[in-house]
């Protein structure tokens, strides 16, 4: 229990304050190889990247290099999950609760399941299914809000009004009412999400879209004959592009907690496959210990949505056109 | 001689983009007396603003001053700190800026926002300030001036709120005033009424003033001395009278040679002959307000025909109407003497190609994320059916009728093209689609003199070439001038009088095209004067 009584001695130490060396000097040690490795990164990116991308490349903060960095690690972790894993994701591998130690890095959870296995393979299927939902939430958001936006008139009031309508209902409860009748499966969850999520969507497209839609180019091209498809695809999606990605980010942030929301309620993805929103629920019971280890499913979750906000907020300045 | 109220010596400034610092203003000097008005005059990107500005002591952000000193009343701007500056600001010296509209603060009353120097910033009481600003609504011959200031921006105006700009910059009686292009967003016969209530207002108390403007004729009328820039350089400086008479350098010769472009009118159409557009007897409305009432317009083919009036005046709303944008509650848009469909849905692909159109504002006419080579080529695919090496030869030949080199420019995106290239971009969008109608709205106004009359002569060559008919909208008088067979002159969403460019130029007018004819201004010192004499002597 060494690790329990050295995170609960550090933990005391930091709440008297006498932490300074433990706490503040280790911290700082952590944002400097963060910004190193962040600037390493970005040189090696810029020096493979071809001429188009070069000069975007360089204008690029460290916090989004650190972010891209982030992603991509993430990326190859859920990909390369069956080979980086020391353990099965189901694999009983010893006792319940064990420390960490040389073979169990991070220990073993509520059911003596290896506890760095299944953060990696929760890699796979928390980030694939909230990109998967995200993406999907994307296609069915913003092409009806391009559409209304375009269009106007009645088919935008019978759309908008029927987004009010599903927005009046709060998030949580809306999914958990769904999933209760429709029943607890991982696609009825990407479903459900995809649908609530696309409602914000819609509403953003629409919103940026009218903006666009009122420019004296899309009167042109409306004068000119161009059908819905060639105005929507050709001269309204690439200028509301920008703020749609960044909203792709940030949407991307919210799938995932309310994924690890609903999984935590037991609603989400259904043991034994490995989640991080469950495994905080499962483990819960040893935060009473002072033990760090079934915070780090939730610190995953947190470095992520940071990461990708980092990203998104280099988007937003890039698409604004703001000067320094 | 006195020491000068305001002395800017070799001032360098400069701006950041993309984190290159690039020159805004390279060594400009002047001298301002006490009560003396300079007017400042170049195309954009001239440095004028910036200039004025800086006569605060005030860099834009992203800007700064990188040699030189500002000199206000003995004291250097570039060296005093902040708070100085600030305690300058409105009290000495005060900013009248381009639009009045945006500047104002919509949700307080104009007497709200005049009271904020005297009253709360320099501890006048209110009552005494708010008798003194109704004073010089007074003098700023605002109508009511009593009551006036108790309404908000967007209850008066644009001409009105221009004057009650004035008046507050008025209010802590300055002793310096930047005017920047006061009356540039305004129609002609509103811009003598400010013109001369500013005149007036700068006479009376003695205040010195830095007019800022593009127009030549304008500044003519309101400046003791003009200076000209080019690109932060300055070209030269001389008294008005001998500015205007004897200009020394190229540039300032071809500013002043600008207005005097036209080009011979055609001969009338035969009796009888079929307009190739126009519109019949036409009503139109957004909602419940009519905007147009009983229009009739006829376009002949190879002729321009310009519609003039000023902002209001329908003449846009007629082109939404010819376009199919917006339909009319009565009358129609005939063809070749062949009804079209009234909306632009319900029109054939080829009555559509065959009306193109060019907007004012290249900026919003011009996809931002398409490169040249798809803006120009789209109707020439869609409409003619051209693919591959049939349409690449297509675009560059069009690109050469708009005299840009093809190689050069067809891979670009909009926005790394100037303003007069983008307009360009727009002409040869219409080309395209092989059209026989082009309707021209405002095509020039957003653009400097120059490059103008640089895109008028292109239409005009286009048109000889081409045998085409343009509709052309302007507010301008001297574009009518220059490029017209026939005029209409509409007001209130009616044509007042219509006839052959010759004719109409030549009296008898009809009162509201007196007035516009007569409010245009002239490169004449003494215009603005002999005109309110006259004027008053009328109505007197």
């Amino acid at each position: 229990m060494s690790a329990v009584w050295d995170a609960y001695a550090a933990a005391q130490g930091a709440i008297t304050g006498l932490g300074l060396a433990d706490w503040i000097l280790p911290t700082l040690l952590v944002l400097l190889a963060a910004a190193a490795i962040s600037w390493v990164f970005r040189a090696l990116v810029i020096a493979i990247a071809g001429a188009t991308w070069r000069p975007m490349l360089k204008s690029m903060p460290l916090t989004a290099s650190f972010g891209l960095l982030v992603v991509l690690l993430y990326a190859i972790v859920a990909i390369f999950a069956p080979l980086i894993a020391p353990f099965g994701e189901r694999e009983i591998v010893g006792g319940e609760y064990l420390p960490w130690d040389s073979t169990h890095l991070l220990g073993t959870d509520n059911l003596g399941r290896d506890m760095l296995s299944r953060l990696i393979y929760g890699a796979q299927n928390t980030v694939g299914i909230a990109f998967a939902t995200t993406f999907l939430g994307f296609v069915i958001g913003a092409v009806p809000g391009l559409i209304a936006a375009t269009l106007g008139g009645w088919v935008d009031q019978g759309l908008s009004r029927l987004v009010d309508i599903l927005m009046a209902i709060p998030p949580l409860i809306f999914a958990l009412l769904l999933l209760t009748i429709f029943g607890t499966s991982i696609l009825n969850m990407v479903l459900v999400i995809a649908l609530i999520e696309a409602t914000r969507v819609y509403r953003l497209a629409r919103a940026v879209a009218g903006g666009i839609v009122v420019m004296d180019y899309i009167e042109a091209a409306r004068l000119r004959g161009e059908g819905l498809w060639r105005l929507i695809a050709v001269e309204i999606l690439p200028n509301t592009a920008a703020p749609l990605v960044a909203e792709f980010g940030l949407r991307f942030c919210f799938t995932i907690l309310l994924i690890s929301a609903l999984s935590f309620l037991g609603l989400g993805i259904q043991p034994p496959t490995a989640d991080w929103g469950s495994m905080v629920r499962d483990n819960a019971t040893l935060i009473t210990f002072g033990d760090v280890t079934p915070l780090l499913p939730a610190a995953a979750v947190a470095l992520l949505t940071v990461s990708v906000n980092f990203i998104v907020d280099w988007m937003l300045h890039r698409a604004s056109g703001l000067k320094e | 001689m006195t020491e000068p109220l305001l002395s800017i010596r070799d001032l360098y400034l400069e701006g950041a983009s993309d984190g290159v610092w690039t020159p805004i203003i390279k060594g400009v000097s002047l001298d301002l007396q006490r009560g003396e008005v300079l007017g400042l005059i170049g195309e954009s990107g001239a440095g004028k603003s910036t200039l004025g500005l800086a006569a605060m002591g005030y860099v834009r952000g992203g800007c700064r001053i990188t040699g030189g000193t500002i000199t206000f009343d003995g004291e250097d701007l570039t060296k005093a700190s902040e708070a100085t500056r600030r305690a300058l600001r409105g009290r000495r010296i005060a900013y009248v800026a381009q639009s009045a509209a945006a500047s104002f603060n919509p949700a307080h009353k104009l007497i709200e926002q005049y009271a904020e120097v005297p009253a709360d910033l320099m501890g006048r009481p209110r009552a005494e300030v708010e008798a003194d600003a109704k004073t010089l609504y007074d003098r700023m011959r605002l109508p009511d001036p009593e009551n006036i200031g108790f309404r908000y921006p967007h209850q008066v105006s644009g001409g009105q709120l221009q004057r009650a700009m004035t008046a507050m910059a008025m209010a802590a009686r300055p002793d310096l005033i930047i005017f920047d292009e006061p009356t540039t967003a305004l129609d002609v016969t509103t811009q003598i009424e400010v013109l001369a209530a500013i005149r007036d207002i700068v006479e009376q108390f003695g205040t010195a003033a830095i007019y800022i403007t593009h127009d030549l004729a304008v500044v003519a009328q309101m400046a003791d001395r003009i200076k000209v820039l080019l690109r932060g350089d300055e070209v030269e400086e001389a008294d008005t009278r001998t500015m205007l008479a004897t200009p020394q350098e190229d540039y300032t010769k071809s500013l002043w040679a600008v207005r005097s472009h036209a080009r011979p009118a055609q001969p009338a159409p035969p009796d009888g002959a079929t307009p190739v557009l126009a519109m019949e007897n036409v009503t139109a409305a957004y909602g419940r307000a009519v905007v147009l009432h009983d229009v009739t317009i006829r376009l002949h083919a190879g002729r321009t025909v310009a519609v003039v009036g000023e902002s209001g005046s329908g003449k846009s709303t007629a082109a939404r109407v010819l376009t199919g944008l917006l339909p009319p509650s009565q009358g129609e848009v005939l063809f070749r003497g062949q009804a079209l469909p009234p909306s632009y849905k319900s029109r054939s692909k080829d009555q559509l190609r065959q009306v193109q159109m060019i907007y004012q504002s290249a900026d919003t006419a011009l996809n931002p994320k398409s490169r040249i080579r798809e803006i120009v080529g789209r109707p020439a695919q869609f409409y003619g059916d051209l693919r591959g090496e049939a349409l690449t030869q297509r675009i560059r030949a069009l690109m050469e009728m708009i005299e840009l080199d093809p190689d050069q420019y067809l891979d670009r995106l909009p926005g790394e093209l100037s303003g007069g290239q983008k307009q360009r971009i727009g002409i040869a969008r219409a080309l395209a689609a092989e059209p026989t109608v082009i309707i021209c709205d405002e095509v020039t106004s957003a653009l400097d003199q120059l490059v103008a009359e640089e895109i008028l002569k292109l239409l005009d060559r286009l048109q000889a070439e081409l045998g085409l008919a343009y509709f052309f909208i302007t507010h301008d008088l001297a574009t009518v001038r220059a490029v017209a067979d026939e005029v209409v002159v509409m007001q209130q969403g009616r044509v007042v009088e219509a006839g052959e460019k010759a004719a109409m130029f030549q009296p008898p007018h009809h009162p509201y095209t007196e007035l516009l004819l007569s409010s245009v201004p002239e490169m004449d010192p003494d215009w603005l004067s002999s005109l309110l004499a006259a004027r008053a002597a009328e109505a007197g």
